[in-house]
């Protein structure tokens, strides 16, 4: 008797781990399981100490919510890496789902599927010490006559020129690294970032880094919202929605936004 | 007056002729037809070769080029100047001067061992980071020696192969007409060593032309950086595509340049 209800209870249990709710059946790359993608390396506080499965970091975090939403167990979900070029590129992609702080613009939207954001963005101003002690402050005048650079992948670009316009033409680098590497060699000011990239290099990479100021997240004019990124036309969409919504709602999202990004509101806003 | 061996060669040649263009026109056409065909094709058009992102981009591009002129503009003459300079030090043969010559020896060896991207890191990055004042930390300033550096390097061999090329007896006729040894360089050997090794420069110079591009890494928005603005925020190749136009627009004339120079020569040596 014992054994049959052991097995009963293996079976019920087997069974549910295989059963995603009706929505993502059929839908994902390999059936029964969610492919999802980062970044290479994926950063703090996104994801610790890049290693995606610990289901550490916000994005990480977000991720198993979303599969679980979506009715995969936590071991039914799998990581892949992928650059940003390979996240855009055409044809067929080797994941289900790819976040690594993708802003939804339209014309990305154009060539890729978004999901509903799962994260809206305050931009931050990264710079040194040694800056704000030569006089910048955290005002549009100030910020405009500063040399200023940025990741020439990200929305931060066109932010750049849309809210604060700089006398002077930006540089532009291939990755954060060496964005802050410009900074440290002194041929840059400031740079802009999303809040929490930019909380994680004033702290840990820049020597001497500062956050000088924000523009909130809920600012009216270029919301910079992440969104999990899809093939086009990609049937899963519908279901990925839905599950961002019904955390959205449960207040989940939330949760893990507290429990993994430091909330900011020392840092001035700027007007 | 034609005879029948001529006839025959005219008529071998326009069979020939005959054959060369319609096995062009099938691949080509081929190209055409079944490349649309392939089942990712729509995308592969739309990311690649989308002609609405073209023309928003082409403008931004071609601003964004001026700027690869302008850096290469500045660089080629130092370049020119600074391989000349170690192709002749190579070329010191007083023992008391051996110590630049083993310089010159190490600096070839060391610069064109190094990829061109981590020099430019190294120089770009890292020379400013010891704390020079604006403007002396600019990426333009180091990130254009570090071009010069490595490609001068190139430059100096060739040019000192273009040196090696001119017959030592030619070095000592001119030295027992009483020339001076650098006067033997300067009126003898070096107008003639240029002359040979113009089309192998030239070479060196087109490649030149587009590692100006890496210069982005540290910075400069160039056309290679501009492209890289516009794909991540249309998530879209095309501009790249726009960019290769650009770059092929100056350097297929330039490489077609280079190969008659070479025939030319050629032709002179035969």
């Amino acid at each position: 008797m014992k054994t049959l209800c052991t097995t009963a209870l293996l079976v019920a249990l087997a069974g549910a781990a295989t059963a995603q709710n009706d929505c993502a059946a059929g839908k994902t790359l390999s059936d029964g399981v969610l492919t999802v993608a980062t970044g290479n390396p994926a950063y703090y506080p996104w994801v610790m100490d890049d290693a995606p499965a610990s289901k550490q970091g916000f994005e990480a975090a977000v991720a198993y919510a979303v599969a679980n939403e979506m009715g995969f167990a936590d071991d039914q979900v799998t990581w892949v890496r992928t650059s940003f070029d390979q996240s855009i590129q055409p044809g067929a992609k080797n994941f289900d789902v790819n976040l690594q702080q993708f802003s939804i613009t339209p014309e990305r939207e154009e060539v890729v599927d978004f999901s509903l954001p799962y994260y809206s963005s305050a931009m931050a101003v990264l710079t040194t010490q040694k800056v704000v002690e030569a006089g910048a402050t955290a005002d549009v005048a100030s910020l405009k006559g500063l040399i200023w650079g940025a990741d020439a992948n990200t929305t931060a670009v066109p932010m750049l020129t849309d809210l604060i316009g700089p006398d002077r033409d930006p540089l532009l680098y291939g990755d954060n690294v060496d964005v802050t590497a410009a900074m440290q060699a002194g041929q840059i000011d400031a740079a802009l970032f999303d809040l929490p990239t930019a909380l994680y290099l004033s702290a840990v990479v820049v020597e001497g880094g500062v956050l000088l100021g924000q523009f909130p997240a809920d600012r009216s004019e270029n919301p910079d919202q992440f969104g999990m990124l899809m093939e086009d036309g990609n049937p899963l969409k519908e279901c990925v929605d839905a599950a961002i919504t019904a955390l959205t709602e449960s207040g989940r999202l939330a949760e893990i936004e507290a429990e993994w990004l430091q909330d900011a509101t020392s840092v001035p806003v700027i007007e | 007056m034609t005879n029948r061996r001529q006839l025959f060669e005219a008529r071998q040649r326009r069979r020939a002729n005959t054959i060369a263009a319609a096995s062009t026109a099938a691949v080509v056409l081929a190209i055409i037809v079944l490349v649309p065909l392939a089942p990712g094709w729509a995308a592969v058009q739309k990311s690649f070769f989308n002609g609405a992102i073209f023309a928003r981009t082409f403008p931004g591009l071609l601003e964004a080029f001026l700027l690869d002129i302008a850096i290469f503009a500045w660089c080629a003459p130092l370049i020119a100047a600074l391989g000349l300079a170690v192709a002749l030090m190579r070329d010191l043969r007083a023992p008391a001067l051996y110590p630049l010559r083993l310089a010159a020896i190490l600096y070839t060896d060391i610069f064109r061992g190094l990829p061109v991207i981590l020099v430019i890191y190294l120089i770009g990055f890292g020379i400013p980071g010891l704390g020079l004042p604006r403007p002396w930390n600019s990426p333009y300033i180091w990130g254009s020696l570090a071009l010069i550096l490595v490609y001068a390097a190139y430059v100096a061999e060739v040019i000192r192969s273009g040196i090696e090329s001119v017959h030592e007896s030619q070095r000592n006729a001119a030295l027992s007409l009483g020339l001076s040894p650098g006067d033997a360089m300067r009126f003898v050997v070096l107008p003639q060593a240029i002359r040979r090794v113009v089309p192998a420069n030239m070479n060196l110079f087109i490649a030149l032309q587009k590692d100006v591009a890496l210069l982005s890494f540290i910075g400069p928005v160039e056309i290679f950086r501009q492209a890289g603005v516009y794909k991540a925020l249309l998530a879209n190749f095309t501009p790249y595509v726009g960019a290769a136009l650009i770059f092929l627009a100056i350097t297929i004339p330039a490489t077609r340049y280079a190969d008659y120079l070479m025939n030319r020569q050629a032709r002179a040596r035969s």
